[in-house]
């Protein structure tokens, strides 16, 4: 079930990579809360059960619900369009997810280190990466927004491969999400969207030496 | 207790500095809070350690805590004579909001200073990012908005590295068995870590505080930070938060010093300290904002530092004087460029000239910041930037002396043109009529660091050679 839900989870990542719509990057956020909530389920087996309880439902309630209804009602608010408006065609960003996720694969299985979980390892990596590639390679800054929150999503699953020795960790991994989400969403909602209607990275170069 | 004690008030004085709206009284919470500082920095300053396995009160936090207490302070009598100046239409709110923030970032850069556990720090710089992005929106226009989203986009990716580099330290104690992250006990164990994760964490450490240090890869967002803050908030981001940056990772290199890795370690800071200096050299060439020149001149002085510690207990020493001088010069000019600001209007090199001419004690203000800031003697710099040439001779690294020398001519020589320009050459437009009185008072501070940091170069009171020496945990 384990390795199901992060082949899932990791074929989100390939779906991000062509997807048109912004509308399509919100499903890829709920769908990749709701994985992630069962992989604390079956990962975190000797911790606290109020802690699993905890973590799942910041999953659920946070990443699952919460974040992407504020995202839809930013794109409602700001008229921003439909499109993602990528600097690469859809198909050569298919092509290089693939191969960050080749590469995850190469790397993890070359590691002689019989402690970490490689699946949850490959899953992990492939995401944090292919989350920086498609940060560079938007040029809305709402996409952006969208695609660091799926590299949190990736760092939450590093995480759970330590939670089980240091829960500490994993809540703290809660904190991060709630932190950067709450500061990057509330500056887009509060200010950026008053003041720059559909914004893209392109407005925001005037900072010069 | 007593860092629940300082964090409790500090949490009260900052909320009462967000929501109350009289002047008196946010003046009043504003003192009261400089008080709880001085207090709490003599404390530390006078106790052994912490009763808290959270934090420490090493040699390296009183150093660290005692630069604070002294800058925190100073930037806020000149942020109360900015609130007030700069803008006299602004609201309370926004007043109170702008010292709130500064109470909040000084509390969190003082405590990612005093951490002893690598969460702990991360909370700390999370907290950081969260109250210099107020700053940076101070001015709320379209120019602070583009630098403050870019600071929080870079910061949170930045915490995001930091983090994982936590957990990629979890999975390199976990054969060993190490859960325990706090810097004392990593120390301790530094041999039983797996160096493959450890290398890893590493990078990913020193790439998540390189936005608090203004170093390669992501120094670009604090230039925007520090820029973009009004000038008493960038001289605590150009100072107090790039040594936050560089104690963290002066605590996590320590580990490394115990390991295999050492060697490893220093490549990788020599090489990256070197690109930093080479971009500090280009930009200082060619900038034209003061501003930001200033911001640029501190990543070649975090080069300096991050060089220093690689070079053994000389070079150590060297970069731990150089972090406290250097805290106290930086800020110095910081303020002084406030008072450029009121006199033409301007922060770009082509609309300034002839200062001496409009501000007198302010043109020698600012001379005195630049003979310090470029290492001139008597420059306190002068004495730290020697022991770590020396260190580089008597490391065999004369290739790299080399390239710093001339990286640092080129600097000297950017800088210089700038700062001679303000002083001496006559501006291209000025209407004198609207140029106001500066009360030579305003620059009391400017002249005070860096005579403080002439005393502590060359005088070297004896409990502040003790700190340093005890501060090298190489």
């Amino acid at each position: 079930m384990i390795d199901f839900l992060l082949i899932l989870f990791t074929m989100t990542l390939l779906y991000a990579a062509i997807a048109n719509r912004m509308q399509t990057y919100l499903w890829i956020l709920i769908l990749q809360g709701a994985i992630l909530s069962g992989l604390t389920y079956f990962l975190l087996t000797n911790i606290e059960v109020y802690n699993v309880v905890l973590i799942i439902a910041e999953n659920l309630l946070f990443k699952t619900i919460a974040v992407p209804w504020f995202l839809h009602t930013i794109l409602k608010r700001n008229q921003i369009t439909r499109e993602t408006e990528p600097y690469l065609p859809n198909f050569v960003s298919l092509i290089i997810i693939t191969a960050i996720i080749l590469l995850s694969i190469v790397i993890t299985t070359s590691i002689n280190d019989m402690f970490i979980a490689k699946n949850l390892f490959i899953a992990a990596i492939s995401t944090i990466f292919s989350a920086l590639y498609l940060i560079m390679s938007r040029k809305k800054i709402i996409t952006h927004v969208i695609c660091y929150l799926i590299l949190e999503n990736g760092v939450f699953l590093l995480s759970l491969s330590t939670g089980n020795e240091m829960p500490m960790l994993v809540n703290l991994g809660i904190m991060l999400d709630i932190f950067a989400s709450v500061l990057i969403l509330g500056i887009f909602f509060n200010k950026i969207g008053d003041v720059l209607k559909d914004p893209d990275v392109g407005l925001l170069r005037n900072l010069k030496d | 207790m007593e860092i629940y004690y300082f964090l409790t008030i500090s949490g009260i004085i900052g909320t009462g500095l967000a929501i109350n709206r009289k002047k008196f009284i946010n003046y009043l919470l504003l003192f009261l809070y400089s008080i709880a500082l001085i207090a709490y920095s003599t404390h530390i300053a006078l106790t052994q350690e912490s009763h808290s396995a959270y934090f420490t009160f090493d040699s390296l936090s009183k150093l660290s805590t005692l630069t604070l207490c002294i800058i925190s302070i100073a930037a806020f009598f000149h942020g109360y004579r900015y609130v007030e100046k700069h803008n006299p239409t602004e609201t309370p709110h926004s007043k109170g909001l702008f010292f709130s923030a500064m109470v909040i970032l000084v509390t969190a850069i003082a405590h990612i200073n005093l951490s002893n556990h690598l969460a702990v720090s991360w909370i700390f710089v999370e907290l950081s990012t969260l109250s210099a992005s107020i700053l940076i929106y101070h001015h709320r226009n379209i120019r602070a908005l583009e630098g403050v989203w870019k600071y929080v986009f870079v910061g949170a990716i930045s915490v995001t590295f930091i983090y994982i580099g936590i957990l990629f330290l979890s999975t390199a104690g976990k054969q060993a068995q190490i859960t325990e992250l706090s810097y004392s006990n990593l120390l301790q164990h530094a041999q039983a870590l797996n160096p493959f994760w450890l290398k890893l964490s590493f990078i990913f450490f020193l790439l998540g505080f390189s936005i608090k240090m203004s170093f390669i890869p992501m120094y670009t967002a604090s230039i925007d930070a520090k820029d973009k803050a009004p000038a008493p908030a960038g001289a605590i981001l150009a100072s107090l938060l790039m040594n936050a940056g560089f104690v963290a990772v002066y605590r996590y290199y320590a580990i490394l010093c115990q390991t295999p890795l050492k060697t490893w370690a220093q490549s990788l800071l020599i090489i990256s300290a070197l690109v930093s200096l080479f971009i500090a050299a280009v930009y200082m060439t060619r900038v034209k904002n003061i501003k930001r020149m200033l911001a640029y001149s501190g990543i070649e002085h975090m080069s300096l530092m991050i060089i220093g510690i690689t070079l053994g207990k000389t070079g150590a020493f060297a970069a731990l004087l150089h972090m406290v001088l250097h805290s106290l010069i930086k800020p110095a000019l910081f303020f002084q460029y406030n008072q450029i600001y009121w006199v033409y209007q301007s922060k770009s090199i082509y609309d300034v000239g002839n200062y001496f001419k409009y501000n007198k004690a302010g043109a020698i203000a600012l001379l005195i910041g630049w003979i310090s800031l470029t290492a001139i003697p008597p420059s306190g710099l002068f004495v730290s930037e020697i022991l770590l040439f020396q260190s580089l001779f008597a490391n065999h690294m004369l290739l790299v002396l080399i390239v710093v020398m001339l990286l640092l001519t080129i600097i000297i020589w950017g800088l210089t043109s700038n700062v001679l320009k303000i002083l001496f050459t006559p501006p291209l437009q000025i209407n004198e009529s609207n140029i106001p009185t500066i009360s030579p008072w305003e620059s009391t501070t400017q002249y005070i660091l860096p005579v403080l940091a002439v005393y502590l170069a060359y005088f070297q009171p004896g409990w502040f050679i003790d700190w340093i020496s005890k501060a090298i945990i190489l």
